[in-house]
């Protein structure tokens, strides 16, 4: 009994067989992330992110206090022993205090200044534990920060440079358009939150790009299966056709790292949470844009390229066209056998052959 | 598409077989020490410890080439009776020049200076270039690929000496790698607090004895008088004590360093003892300067200053000065280990207490073990049994990416953990890429067993398009990452590539071993 019940499918993320008409929205859709990426580049100019020390520079001590922290007492105390502090706040736990000093001249100068910061913390919170220290260089954090930017710049032209291989350029463009403002809205959530914005969250940048690519791949790859299926149905019909097959994937795909994530963010230790809720923002953004923006971009693209032949078969009667029965997929079309020959050969239309599949 | 030779399905389940036994170094201690026992190790992030990055200080490698030189051109024209006006150093420029009084006797000089050439770089090609005007100018170049040379020697070194000091610490599991072209990485697990090691790497630890200039007054504001310096006193910076440049005895000439005590005075010492060369320089200069003092230097400060009482014939000496038992030991150690041919400093530290490393670990696993749940739960409740064969693939999932770590012997940290977790969520998508195929398939009339055809071989393509790109991803993080991200990275692509074995391999072995097994008239998906 209960093995039978555990066999079968319960619940499914989609029912079958939707018609959501997604490209009516695609405007909408795209006026939204266009504002929202503006936004967040504005936001990633001024203030700007919060950097951390690892491209920053600087020296970082992570302190626990015997009992709930008390902020002010820290602020005093360090001010108490010249120490010039950028930032004394909560990490975590109540009793855990983070706190940031500028970049100093030299190994020693810091030596000294996390030794100063030690004294004072001894004579103001006495059993205090430093749980961690560190300290970067100027050079180091600016070799950081170049590579963190390489990484992501490469990571995209990669991109671009294998999906135009495997696919056609205006997937590619549409593709890399997308991240590029999917990653700009994860830029301006990390602004919006203070997160700082170091190594790890150009991790997190990164898998969001990967994942995200996968979103659009699985979109784009029954586009193109379509595409050669239905040659006649014009292009708006058939990506709407394409995303709504492809629904139950698009959501499933998303659900299962987002509940991946998820733990991530609710019980990881404070550097790893950060991440994890700059991932399932992204996992957001990334689900809506494979539909809303990749798909859009798609059709603006490609409406005259990929689709040269069915514009001309459907242009002097479009209404006609589209009540087509042949052209809709019907849920007993048995195999890939195209219904388009047929249909193309009965309106006499120009039997052009299409350009390249 | 779903027909498996005996071969093959053999070799499938060989494989994840292998995986598990890969996995065991990981559990339980070597048997024997000849079996190759490969395993991950902990990020310092996850075991407590200190991270250091050392800069070696490669522009003080070429002046002190550059100061040899000038001693080499400075003996060799006097030799000849050739007399100089000026002879200086430009680091910038990696040159000397050097102006002769008499410019009638410029090829002699070239002459003279002919024999420092060396060609006995890697590639034969010579050290130094030298050029000359009419006037009398000689320029004495050092070339790229002898600087390059240099340099590399000297990080090796550096290398050899700081893993010397670092082993006599007894910090145990310790690691000293070469970063870059001159950059070194010190691991120091279960140090949280890497301040003393970090002040015995720091010195450069380069020793001399050195004779006293009794007639010049250190005190006085007076430039000190030709070959003479002003040395500070370790204990006193403000002390000064007048120094010949000569180096008497170098330190690279000890053989053994030990801390002790004085047997009169009860005070903490260090004994040392010379190899045949330092004895006898050291007997020949105490023999002829008894009563005079004796300048023991470290890293261009003075230790003490003794005076000479009688010839010191044995080769072994005693340094005292104000020694505390830490201090005279970490000297001891230092003159062990060697001088560093440039300065280190540290110019990156993460250090972590085990306290910290320890929440981690615990915080981490919740989270691995509660997305798990979750991402199982969800494949068994949306997807059924093709959802349950997806979940045995996750598991043997881990095994594989744990075996493939073992073997690289790689490091898992904090965002390592994460990314096994983000891994689990990513390997369940192809089969939910296949599991929606195959429905839509029998959707679409086919009967069960194509509609698994079917299935498996459309979903490929674009599983394989989607992983490539966060493969590619991944590999560019690793690269231009460092530390505990490279560690997500390693994590991630380990991951990409197993789970592309377990879903497609495995996963369609064991829904054609099913289909066999029960011949269904309709699949439950």
């Amino acid at each position: 009994m209960f093995l039978s019940f555990l066999l079968r499918p319960h619940l499914r993320l989609v029912p079958d067989g939707t018609r959501i008409q997604f490209m009516r929205g695609r405007f909408m859709g795209l006026i939204v992330s266009a504002i929202l990426s503006t936004a967040s580049i504005i936001l990633f100019i001024h203030p700007g992110p919060r950097l951390g020390i690892d491209f920053s520079g600087g020296i970082v001590m992570e302190v626990r206090t015997p009992g709930p922290a008390d902020f002010g007492k820290i602020r005093a105390a360090l001010a108490a022993g010249h120490v010039p502090q950028q930032g004394v706040q909560r990490f975590g736990a109540a009793d855990e205090v983070l706190i940031r000093l500028g970049v100093q001249p030299t190994a020693q100068a810091t030596d000294a200044m996390v030794e100063q910061v030690r004294a004072a913390l001894d004579k103001a919170v006495p059993g205090n534990k430093v749980l961690r220290t560190a300290a970067i260089g100027a050079s180091v954090s600016a070799q950081l920060l170049r590579n963190g930017i390489l990484a992501l710049v490469i990571s995209l032209a990669m991109i671009l440079v294998y999906i135009w291989f495997r696919f056609e350029w205006e997937f590619a463009v549409g593709a890399v358009v997308t991240l590029v403002l999917d990653i700009t809205k994860a830029v301006g959530f990390l602004v919006v939150t203070r997160f700082d914005f170091d190594l790890v969250m150009v991790a997190a940048i990164l898998t969001i790009l990967g994942y995200s690519t996968n979103d659009k791949v699985v979109v784009y790859d029954r586009v193109r299966e379509n595409l050669r299926k239905y040659k006649t149905m014009p292009l708006r019909e058939l990506i709407d056709l394409s995303i709504n097959e492809t629904l139950s994937r698009t959501l499933g795909t998303s659900m299962t790292l987002f509940l991946a994530a998820l733990p991530l963010a609710l019980f990881g230790p404070e550097s790893i949470s950060d991440f994890a809720w700059v991932m399932l923002f992204g996992i957001v953004v990334g689900t809506s844009s494979s539909i809303f923006i990749a798909a859009p971009i798609l059709l603006f693209l490609g409406e005259n390229r990929l689709r040269r032949d069915a514009v001309i078969a459907a242009a002097p009667k479009p209404r006609a066209t589209r009540g087509k029965a042949e052209d809709r997929p019907a849920p007993a079309v048995q195999g890939p056998k195209p219904p388009a020959a047929k249909s193309r050969a009965a309106r006499g239309a120009v039997a052009q052959s299409r350009p390249k599949a | 598409m779903m027909y498996f030779s005996r071969l093959k399905t053999a070799l499938i389940l060989g494989a994840c077989l292998l995986g598990a036994f890969l996995c065991i170094p990981n559990l339980a201690r070597a048997p024997a020490s000849w079996l190759p026992w490969r395993q991950v190790h902990l990020g310092l992030d996850l075991q407590g410890g200190s991270y250091l990055l050392m800069q070696v200080d490669m522009g003080a490698v070429t002046k002190q080439r550059l100061n040899g030189l000038i001693g080499s051109v400075r003996q060799a024209l006097v030799s000849r009776t050739i007399f100089y006006r000026t002879i200086q150093a430009e680091p910038a420029q990696n040159r000397v020049v050097v102006q002769l009084q008499d410019p009638t006797r410029l090829h002699d000089a070239l002459a003279a200076l002919q024999p420092l050439i060396s060609t006995e770089g890697a590639l034969g090609t010579p050290d130094l270039v030298l050029t000359s005007t009419p006037a009398g100018q000689i320029t004495l170049t050092l070339s790229a690929v002898a600087l390059h040379d240099r340099a590399v020697a000297a990080l090796q070194q550096s290398i050899e000496i700081v893993r010397r000091r670092v082993d006599a610490t007894g910090v145990v599991d310790a690691q000293v790698a070469q970063e870059g072209d001159s950059r070194i990485v010190v691991q120091l697990p279960g140090i949280g607090d890497p301040e003393r090691i970090k002040q015995l790497l720091g010195k450069t630890a380069h020793m001399t004895f050195q004779l006293v200039d009794e007639s010049a007054n250190a005190a006085s504001s007076a430039p000190p008088p030709p070959g003479v310096e002003y040395l500070p006193m370790q204990d006193n910076p403000n002390e000064k004590v007048p120094v010949y440049d000569r180096v008497d005895v170098d330190g690279g000439d000890l053989t053994d360093a030990r801390a002790g005590s004085d047997q009169q005075t009860g005070q903490w010492v260090v004994n040392f003892s010379f190899n045949t060369v330092g004895a006898q320089r050291f007997a020949d200069v105490t023999r002829s300067n008894v009563g005079r003092r004796f300048a023991i230097v470290l890293d261009s400060k003075v230790i003490s200053a003794p005076v000479i009482r009688e010839p010191i014939l044995g080769g072994r000496g005693q340094i005292s000065g104000n020694f505390t038992a830490q201090s005279a030991s970490d000297l001891a150690l230092l003159l062990r280990a060697g001088a560093l041919p440039a300065p280190l400093t540290v110019i990156e530290e993460n250090s972590i207490g085990p306290e910290l490393g320890a929440d981690s670990i615990r915080a981490g696993a919740i989270a691995l073990g509660v997305g798990f749940l979750l991402v199982v739960g969800f494949m068994g409740f949306f997807y059924g049994l093709l959802g349950w064969f997806a979940n045995i693939c996750l598991v043997v999932n881990l095994v594989l990416m744990l075996a493939i770590m073992s073997l690289l012997q790689a490091t898992l940290t904090l965002p390592g953990m994460a990314g096994i977790l983000l891994t689990l969520g990513m390997a369940v998508d192809a089969n939910i890429l296949i599991n929606e195929r195959v429905r839509e398939e029998q959707r679409n009339g086919r009967p069960p067993l194509q509609a698994l055809e079917h299935g498996f071989q459309r979903a490929y393509r674009t599983i394989f398009d989607s992983n490539a790109t966060a493969f590619l991803a991944h590999v560019m993080l690793f690269i231009f990452g460092s530390g505990p991200v490279r560690g997500f990275a390693v994590t991630i692509t380990v991951g990409i590539a197993t789970s592309l074995f377990t879903a497609w391999m495995l996963t369609r072995l064991l829904v054609s071993r099913w289909y066999i097994a029960t011949r269904p008239r309709l699949l439950p998906v």
